[in-house]
């Protein structure tokens, strides 16, 4: 059974629809890239499957294994934490607090499972570090280590791309790509980069106003959306 | 020096402000991490107006002649009740509509000053009690005041550090926090509610045109000290409480304004601080 199942989905903001009857699925061991032009609502989808916002119409059905706290999530960078005085320690620790109930304390376990997603991401000699301090490609790595201990099964990463150089980018996708294959892990990613979500994706659901399309990454190769995006014309968002 | 700092503590008012000045620099200094952090450095500043109209009602209601003979409005516990109420009207403005968050703390503290003014022009007029809540006095604590205030911070006190990490989480990274789960606005109205009775029980010795000096300098000097979370939140509340004694002590030494001698202390150590850490980063360089 799917992760996550949309129907006739329409979202957008206080009550003025972006995109309208979106219909797709998020299996288990699935890759899929959300694409789209800036304002096309991405980031709107990813919230709203996230429940902080509301949908306008259908319905979004997930499965038992992922109830609300089963989603890990890596926000778009924000302003707030530029100058933000808080060590990587402090930051990915902040990721186990869901499940702590009203327990005012971290245990050995939280702290174990802390460790184990930094020495993953090969972050662990950062760990004392100002997270303020670090560049652009270790913040990431960080906020996906935060991401990693607060679900289990299925991650969103809403453009976790945007301001890396390329270097730190493909890393990035090597990254996401290990824990996909390796890991087993369900991953949803919002980005621009068409050719390298193609590369690394399975699944592609490209939002752009009326048209949509949700597929496979070679069926999205032969649909003609597709052909005019990622062919003839170089998107770049 | 020695002798006149015993001969202060002889005389009981200054024991009562040094006890409450303590526990409400500590909830200030702590709140005032997040407050900096959250980008809400004036709802301090938005609650103190507030908590000025508030008392101003009620000491004008107490001086009416109708008043005195029947019923006294407590003004301390009723302050508190107003202040708590438009924290969270302030909250909810600018969570549900189109005002901004500093808009909406300056719709709100600017129509509570308002209505103030307007309570004490048509009763008592301009007297010493009005000039002590906007500035501040020593003499403001009475014996009940204090227990109130003395048990009212000890509740922000334990509130604050039984939610320490939840309340860090909804400071870094509130999107995150909501979508794994944390009820992130039952926690912000937390937040709300602490710096509400915080501000109000420190308005009486600092004044309510200070108060929300010693909710933000601890923090930025703090903030220029220390790169992790919790460092910072340690040293905001040991200078926070450094500071108040020194200033409250300068205070009775020199006989200048309790609220101002506390700020000017705080400001100084400020100063140091970004000087020292300006040097320090041009040696580095």
């Amino acid at each position: 059974m799917a992760l996550v199942c949309c129907e006739n989905l329409t979202i957008g903001y206080e009550g003025v629809p972006v995109v309208g009857n979106l219909g797709f699925q998020i299996e288990p061991g699935d890759c899929l890239y959300i694409v789209g032009e800036n304002g096309s609502g991405k980031s709107t989808l990813v919230k709203t499957i996230l429940g902080l916002m509301k949908a306008i119409g259908g319905t979004i059905t997930f499965d038992e294994s992922v109830n609300r706290f089963g989603i890990g999530y890596l926000p778009q960078i924000n302003n707030n934490q530029k100058n933000f005085p808080a060590s990587v320690l402090e930051v990915v620790l902040s990721g186990c607090l869901n499940k702590k109930g009203l327990t005012p304390t971290f245990n050995k376990a939280d702290k174990e499972l802390v460790a184990t997603n930094l020495e993953k991401l090969n972050i662990l000699d950062l760990r004392n570090k100002c997270f303020a301090e670090l560049s652009g490609g270790q913040k990431r790595r960080v906020l996906l280590a935060r991401a990693l201990c607060s679900m289990e099964k299925l991650l969103i990463l809403d453009e976790p791309l945007a301001g890396l150089d390329p270097k730190a980018q493909m890393e990035f996708y090597k990254t996401l790509e290990d824990l996909n294959e390796k890991e087993r892990m369900t991953i949803v990613v919002v980005s621009h980069d068409l050719q390298n979500a193609l590369k690394y994706g399975k699944h592609v659901l490209h939002l752009a106003g009326d048209v949509t399309f949700w597929g496979g990454v070679a069926e999205y190769k032969n649909n003609a959306l597709g052909a005019y995006f990622s062919g003839g014309v170089r998107y770049d968002g | 020096m020695m002798d006149e700092i015993m001969e202060m503590f002889s005389y009981p008012f200054i024991v009562r402000a040094v006890v409450v000045g303590v526990m409400v620099s500590l909830c200030a200094s702590l709140l005032g991490v997040n407050l900096v952090l959250k980008r809400y450095a004036n709802i301090g500043d938005g609650l103190s107006h507030v908590g000025f109209g508030a008392l101003s009602i009620a000491l004008s209601l107490n001086a009416l002649p109708a008043m005195t003979k029947y019923f006294r409005i407590e003004p301390l516990p009723f302050t508190i009740v107003m202040v708590v109420l438009l924290a969270f009207l302030i909250l909810r403005i600018s969570e549900n509509s189109k005002i901004n968050s500093d808009s909406a703390i300056a719709l709100v503290s600017t129509a509570s000053f308002t209505i103030g003014v307007m309570f004490i022009s048509m009763t008592t007029g301009m007297n010493t009690d009005v000039c002590n809540t906007l500035f501040g006095t020593i003499l403001a604590m009475s014996k009940r005041d204090v227990y109130l205030s003395v048990v009212l911070s000890a509740v922000v006190l334990f509130l604050y550090i039984f939610f320490y990490h939840k309340i860090f989480a909804i400071t870094f990274d509130e999107n995150f926090a909501r979508a794994t789960g944390i009820r992130v606005n039952i926690y912000n109205m937390l937040l709300a509610l602490l710096t509400a009775f915080t501000i109000v029980l420190g308005m009486r010795i600092m004044g309510s045109l200070l108060i929300s000096s010693i909710v933000v300098i601890p923090a930025l000097s703090s903030m220029r000290l220390f790169k992790t979370y919790k460092l910072v939140i340690v040293s905001s509340a040991v200078l926070s409480v450094v500071c108040f004694l020194v200033g409250i002590t300068i205070s009775y030494m020199n006989k200048t304004p309790t609220g101002a001698s506390v700020v000017a202390v705080n400001l100084t150590v400020f100063f140091l601080v970004s000087a020292t850490a300006y040097f320090k980063r041009s040696i580095l360089r």
